[in-house]
């Protein structure tokens, strides 16, 4: 019931722009994944209770989106492109760069659950590259230094517990 | 100009009170009829005639805005959404007019959920000022329009597919008939128009559509905005009048500024992953729909992804077939197993694994796809291969054949995965 | 526009409906085009490919709309690429080529795409020799892959998606079908796709673990060997398998079903079941089974079937030789003179029945006849009223309305809770009248939730209010529901017994006949997809009507001149010693908390399968054959009669019920026995007027049934579905032939006994004699539960979860307590124990 608790005004203003409301599950899951972490099996439950889906249903939908996550993530997701148009400028080095640096594989997270890395299909930023997402912010023009700054930023932010309230959490208040 | 008191400053949402005021909505599909405007999602569709097909009859419609923008190389409708929401609104809204919908949904990315803030605000914007709502302008127009978000999925730029998703499904496509301008969103009548589309139609209102017609060519007419990457000096959008060459583009002091590093040019693709990629002899060919066809290719939504000496194409290569093989839907057969197939052959001959019996066998997997998938993604994947294989056929020769090394060292290329 | 289309297909030209999609009318003319994904009972989603074919439409002048023509007079055709024949409806003058070059080689390609990650591992595949892929592929495939098989994906195979049903990954070809089904069919959209492109893969989240009454049915539509069922995997290879047509021996919608047999050297050369599958019957159940007819047919096959007949000897049940223990049982009821009573269950074959009641009637002289447990009246009714010959629940929709009074369809009778909802999609209005709500509400616009108790009076106030006018806009909901029903074309009316006493349901079943009269002339009743359907509780309810096994109606609904005393009198006489010697054919009454025990019986004797508790409280025991072993006719609730045929040899010594009750016959003077079922049929259609015409080769007729889903076929590559031997005959009512009077209706009068009443519910896996010897669903079987609201369980101090002891049919029953404000206020839902009757008090024991 986590996110009927966390986000009621959020829930009621996604459902009132629908004339059905399981158009409503990709924004629920999207604020679901944001209340459980990951796109646990309460949080798909809950999804489906709400919306009188099939809870196989929610889960149908987690795997064919690659923005749910189906297994627990670090605190930040780093999302870095290295698709075509992003790897002539870079991005496959960037990549490899960054997985030395964060010392986890593609796909891996650090061991104090702070960072995820994951490689992307192109995110509509190809001029900006190397760039990637974190949390869905992009960050864009990076290199090495930049991405130290980030990472030194990000660290910060986490050991200040400074909640500011995330991308995802912003847009649905939108719904309010 | 994301600002509403901006975007009004500069004449924003008079052309939507103009057709409120003086047009029948008939009287404003003639107008875009009449204008030439075609889809800019990458079909190039006459927008005018797509709404015209919209039954008469009284009943809910809808107009679907797409933002799904996922094709790689493209980012326009980003920054259209970021820096001139409203003109995508206003634009949104007189389509609306025009069909008799009063909801509009804008079906974003879900990775566009950071950009979609300026776009939230605009709508919001909107609401408080009366131009989104009840009898909008004080006429019995009311329209509400709303953005979603998708959650990582390519196909869901395919129209049925995102129609699909908007309502809660797997983001697949539907075998067409029936039509989204029949049987789309809920099964109601739908009209489908790429972000950029719609950003063209204020103008066209306001300044009419023999204006508009004055821009471009005669067959693909108006201004359209190119987006440009890969090694140029210059990557960016530039909005265009259709009819410039794609040399000027690249090379270009307001555009593209030439190659990176003073190298060679070596190809480009003219519409991102999914048209056919082509050479030199191509950069005279004019930017319009109909430009490339003698060279074989098509310009698409315009996402143009210039590749210099140094790059290996059949690495180019295969990163665009695992895209469509990452992005494939799964639910027709040949895509769904061609991808897959032509991926892990690439990969062979890639890491000099490869036969020449893989090259040939990749070669024609790739043609047994061709005419036979669901929609167009399966069409789009086998482009990289058969159009590379066709014009630099050596470097796989080389490969496959065990002589030369990789043209380029890349690294941290996709591995295929289960 | 007509409603014929012309076309052609590879140059013959047909006609057919407007609307056919170009895969069907190509099959109507056995010009099959290959499919995968495409199933005639799913709407086409065009997804596979396989069934690619050239289209091409006549040309039209954009002036004129007429058709362009050749230099040689015919019309000009254009064709387009390749389409999907699954999706695309035929149009005049179109013209469609399955057999040109470029078709040829787009089936070679999609089986080779298909083939990609399929494992070549057909020779240890369940589906081998059954399979559509391996068929088409043999067909029209080009027999060799180009696909590397170190460039295979390597997935699992032996996913379970619950304990019934196992996915093999590596086999799924993506078609979709299972899913569909589960969502389309029976809307129960519990499994799904998972991931997407060549990661599709099927998935359920429920709990237990693809949680459908009808999963099975996916294992048959898959077109490769990627579902199968615990109970057949690795069982047999189709092509060894014999099919053996049966029916439903629980439920009385006649399901009709096959039995693939094989012969085992470890069963020592006996034939055995492998496997249930369903039969095709379009009226009938169409090609779907529920999960209990599938499951259920291991009882016949179960180790402690009664093999010998038993005698008491010393106190103790010794096996004893068929000639002694026959010599008993005539001697000891002669003995008795008229104080014997027969009671059967309802799920033995008419031939038994018929034989039974002859035994008493004639052979003893003795009109006690009855069923065991007799729960729904209105026999006599549905005689009269039944739904009428021809008729086809599928063939309601649109401007027709379906009844449904103090029954749970979807727990009671799946196939008809199936047919009822597919008519709601189709736009048939549903009236429900429950005192709960049930899974039929959501299909219905016309839901009355009645008080307990108050059954007879809504229903009365129902048909009151239908013999007047309509009404207008704000009427109540019985009067809206009313209009409904005359306003319909066609009215199907089903009525049960939850909640309710024989008496009440006697009072109900008169209720809807006069509904359905209420139209004088035009009355629905005796109209084709018109009439009552009664709920029974068995397979062959029906027959014990038909064949009487009634105290009071012989054979045919004769009356009897003298009335025998009924089931509960005869357990009341047996404990008085008022009644001398019984005979329970097939029934367990001690067991089902009916009759108290043997009371001051003389003699008792049981004719059964197993070692019930009544039979072990019995002078002799008489084991009887299974329904596998043996021949016979099952009756429908639709009052159709339909044979069912021996799959394996006989279990030790059972013999069939009707030869021993011949057996006894001849003993007790009676002619010498008939020798095979078929005569024993003969017999009883002579005295029974309404089966006038039937015989074993009537009831074995066929004829092609539309969609063509049977034998070789694409749709399915084997031979179960196929109905070769018999469709089966439905008897006629009398409305069909001529008038019948309106009903008289006795006052029922409705007390509520105690402040919450217990209404004991049904559910689909409720233990009983047959289904306790299917160990694979013991795990879905319906825990005894009490379901009350939190108000109602907060007075009488209950909590979630505890476990009550609660009276039921005068025993202590262990119950979990869950709370559900689905329930009426001042009930106590029973669910997962025996059926009992009416509304009793509710009674916590200690
Ligand atoms: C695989 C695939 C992906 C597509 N992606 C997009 C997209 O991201 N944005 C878009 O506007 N159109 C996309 N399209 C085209 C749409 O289906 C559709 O033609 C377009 O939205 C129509 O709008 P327009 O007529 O304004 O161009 C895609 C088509 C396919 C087959
Ligand atoms: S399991 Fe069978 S029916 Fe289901 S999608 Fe796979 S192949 Fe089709
Ligand atoms: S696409 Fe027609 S049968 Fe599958």
């Amino acid at each position: 019931m986590l996110l009927q608790e966390k986000y009621p005004e959020e829930i009621k203003g996604i459902l009132a722009r629908f004339p059905h409301k399981k158009s409503a599950v990709l924004p629920l899951m999207h604020l679901a994944q944001e209340a459980y972490g990951f796109t646990s099996r309460e949080a798909m439950q809950e999804v489906a209770q709400i919306l009188d889906l099939d809870p196989t249903h929610v889960l149908s939908l987690a795997g064919f989106y690659t923005l749910y996550y189906e297994e627990p993530v670090g605190k930040f997701v780093l999302e870095v492109c290295n698709d075509l148009a992003c790897a002539l400028r870079g991005a496959d080095e960037f990549v490899q760069m960054a997985s030395r640096k964060l010392d986890i594989p593609v796909d891996g997270t650090t061991n104090d659950g702070l960072f995820t890395l994951k490689t992307v299909m192109c995110l509509a930023a190809c001029d900006r590259a190397p760039m990637l997402q974190c949390n869905l912010k992009f960050e864009e023009h990076l290199d090495e230094a930049k991405f130290d700054a980030l990472i030194s930023r990000l660290r910060a932010e986490a050991a200040a517990e400074k909640a500011e309230p995330s991308i995802v959490e912003q847009i649905s208040a939108f719904a309010k | 100009m994301h600002k509403l008191e901006v975007y009004r400053a500069n004449g924003g949402y008079e052309a939507l009170q103009k057709v409120l005021n003086e047009y029948q909505p008939g009287e404003v599909i003639d107008i875009v009829k009449a204008s030439g405007l075609r889809g800019r999602g990458g079909a190039g569709f006459p927008t005018g005639l797509k709404w015209s097909f919209i039954p008469k009859a009284p009943g809910e419609k809808y107009i679907v805005v797409n933002s799904d923008e996922s094709e790689m190389g493209t980012f326009k409708d980003r920054e259209l959404l970021e820096k001139n929401p409203h003109q995508v609104i206003e634009g949104a809204m007189i389509a609306a007019y025009a069909i008799g919908a009063k909801q509009i949904y804008n079906y974003m990315r879900g990775e566009f959920m950071g950009i979609g803030q300026h776009f939230e605000e605009a709508l919001k914007a909107c609401y408080d000022a009366g131009i989104l709502g009840d009898n909008i302008f004080g006429t019995d127009f009311s329209c509400r329009m709303y953005g979603y978000y998708g959650a990582g999925a390519y196909i869901c730029g395919e129209e049925t597919a995102l129609l699909s998703s908007l309502q809660g499904d797997l983001g697949q496509p539907w075998s067409k008939p029936p039509f989204p301008a029949i049987e789309g969103l809920y099964k109601k009548p739908t009209v489908v128009n790429n972000t950029e589309t719609l950003a063209n139609v204020p103008p066209i209102i306001t300044n009419g559509a023999d204006w508009y017609k004055s821009i471009g060519t005669a067959q693909s007419p108006g201004p359209k905005i190119v987006c440009l990457s890969g090694h140029v000096n210059n990557p960016g959008n530039y909005e265009v009048e259709m009819g410039m060459t794609f040399h000027e583009l690249v090379y270009g002091e307001n555009y593209g500024g030439g190659i990176r590093g003073g190298k060679k040019f070596k190809a480009l693709l003219p519409s991102g992953g999914s048209g056919p990629v082509v050479k030199e002899d191509a950069l005279k060919a004019p930017i319009t729909y109909e430009g490339l066809t003698p060279y074989g290719s098509t310009v698409g939504s315009a996402s143009v992804v210039v590749m210099d000496e140094t790059t290996d194409m059949v690495w180019a290569a295969l990163k665009m077939v695992h895209f469509f093989k990452h992005e494939s839907c799964g639910k027709c057969t040949p895509c769904r197993e061609g991808t897959f197939w032509m991926e892990r052959l690439l990969h062979r001959i890639y890491e000099g694994h490869g036969t020449e019996q893989d090259l040939e066998v990749l070669q024609s997997v790739a043609t047994q796809i061709k005419g036979k998938t669901l929609c167009a993604l399966g069409e789009f994947a086998v482009n990289p291969v058969l159009s590379t294989i066709r014009h630099f056929f050596d470097e796989y020769k080389a490969k496959v054949q065990g002589g030369q090394k990789k043209v380029a060292a890349k690294t941290a290329v996709p591995t295929p995965t289960d | 526009m007509s409603d014929q289309v012309n076309l052609t297909i590879d140059g013959v030209e047909l006609s057919v409906p407007n609307g056919t999609l170009v895969v069907d009318a190509a099959k109507m003319i056995e010009n099959p085009i290959p499919v995968f994904c495409y199933h005639p009972k799913m709407a086409p989603v065009g997804m596979c490919r396989m069934c690619l074919v050239e289209i091409g439409l006549p040309v039209r002048d954009r002036n004129s709309g007429e058709p362009v023509l050749n230099d040689d007079g015919t019309p000009q055709v254009s064709f387009r690429g390749l389409q999907t024949a699954c999706t695309v409806q035929v149009s005049e003058g179109m013209v469609v080529r399955t057999t040109t070059e470029v078709v040829t080689k787009a089936r070679e390609d999609v089986i080779e795409f298909l083939l990609t990650s399929h494992p070549l591992d057909c020779p240890i595949c369940d589906k081998g020799g059954e399979c559509p892929l391996q068929n088409l592929t043999m067909e029209h495939g080009k027999g060799t892959s180009r696909m590397d098989y170190s460039l295979k994906m390597k997935l699992d195979k032996h996913v379970p998606l619950g304990e019934l049903i196992y996915l093999d990954r590596e086999r799924c070809i993506q078609c979709g079908r299972c899913v569909r089904f589960q969502e389309e069919i029976v809307d129960d959209p519990v499994i799904r796709f998972h991931n997407r492109g060549r990661s599709l893969e099927i998935v359920t989240m429920s709990d237990p673990g693809f949680d459908s009454y009808w999963s099975g049915n996916t294992t048959d539509i898959c077109p490769v060997g990627a579902l199968t069922t615990a109970d057949f995997r690795f069982g047999a290879r189709p092509w060894e398998l014999t099919p053996v047509a049966t029916l439903s021996p629980h439920c009385p919608s006649g399901a009709n079903m096959t039995f693939s047999t094989r012969r085992e050297a470890k069963s020592g050369g006996r034939s055995v079941i492998k496997r249930i599958m369903p039969r095709q019957n379009e009226p009938v159940n169409e090609i779907w089974i529920s999960d209990r007819d599938r499951f259920v047919h291991h009882f016949a096959d179960a180790p402690d079937r009664l093999k010998k007949p038993l005698m008491r000897k010393n106190g103790q049940l010794v096996e004893v030789e068929w000639g002694e223990a026959l010599d008993a049982v005539a001697g000891k009821l002669q003995q008795s003179g008229t104080a014997v009573a027969g009671l059967s269950g309802d799920r033995v074959s008419n031939e038994d029945m018929f034989l039974f009641q002859k035994l008493f009637r004639q052979g003893l002289k003795s009109h006690n006849i009855d069923l065991a447990n007799r729960r729904l009246a209105g026999g006599d009714v549905v005689a009269k009223v039944g739904i009428s010959q021809g008729s086809n629940l599928l063939n309601l929709g649109q401007g027709d309305a379906i009844v449904v009074i103090a029954s749970d369809l979807h727990e009671e009778v799946p196939v008809w809770w199936l047919r009822v909802k597919q008519a709601a999609q189709r736009g048939a209005e549903l009236v429900i009248l429950n005192l709960r709500p049930t899974r039929l509400d959501e299909c219905s616009r016309n839901v009355i939730h009645y008080q307990p108790g108050q059954a007879i009076a809504t229903l009365r106030q129902l048909v009151n209010d239908a013999k007047v006018a309509a009404a207008d806009a704000d009427n109540s909901p019985i009067k809206a529901a009313a209009d409904v029903i005359m306003q319909a074309n066609n009215v199907v009316a089903f009525y049960g017994a939850e909640g309710l006493t024989y008496a009440e349901t006697d009072a109900v079943a008169r209720l809807l006949a006069n509904l359905l009269l209420i139209k004088n002339e035009e009355a629905y009743a005796g109209r084709p997809n018109n009439g009552l359907i009664p709920v029974w509780p068995h397979n062959n309810t029906q027959g014990a009507w038909d064949m009487g096994i009634h105290p009071a109606l012989e054979p045919g609904y004769k009356p009897a001149a003298k009335p025998g005393m009924r089931a509960n009198e005869v357990y009341a006489a047996a404990q008085t010693g008022a009644l001398k010697a019984l005979f329970l054919l097939a029934a367990d009454p001690i067991g089902d908390g009916l009759m108290a025990g043997r009371g001051q019986l003389d003699f008792l004797v049981v004719q059964e399968l197993f070692l019930t508790e009544t039979a072990a409280q019995a002078d002799v025991v008489l084991p009887a054959q299974s329904w596998a072993e043996r021949e016979g006719t099952f009756t429908s609730g639709e009052r159709r009669v339909q044979r069912y045929y021996p799959a394996i040899q006989p279990v030790g010594e059972a013999r069939p019920d009707w030869q021993i009750l011949a057996q006894i016959g001849e003993r007790v003077g009676l002619e010498k026995p008939a020798f095979a079922a078929s005569l024993v049929f003969r017999d009883l259609a002579k005295a029974v007027p309404q089966y006038k015409g039937m015989d074993y080769r009537a009831l074995a007729r066929v004829e092609k049934q539309w969609p063509d889903v049977g034998g070789d076929d694409l749709y399915y590559g084997g031979n179960a579905y196929e109905n070769r031997v018999g469709l089966g005959m439905q008897w006629p009512a009398a409305a069909e032939s001529g008038a019948v009077d309106h009903f008289e209706v006795a006052d029922v009068d409705s007390e509520l006994p105690g402040k919450v009443v217990v209404v004991r519910t049904a559910a689909l896996f409720t233990p009983g004699t047959l289904i306790n010897h299917t160990e694979l669903l013991q795990a879905r079987m319906a825990q005894p539960t009490l379901i009350i609201q939190a108000a109602d369980a907060a007075k009488l101090q209950l909590a979630q979860g505890e476990k009550v002891m609660v009276e039921v049919a005068g025993r202590g029953v262990e119950t979990a307590v869950r709370l559900s404000e689905d329930t009426p206020e001042g009930v106590a839902l029973l669910r997962g124990v025996p059926y009992q009757a009416g509304l009793t008090e509710l009674k916590v024991m200690g």
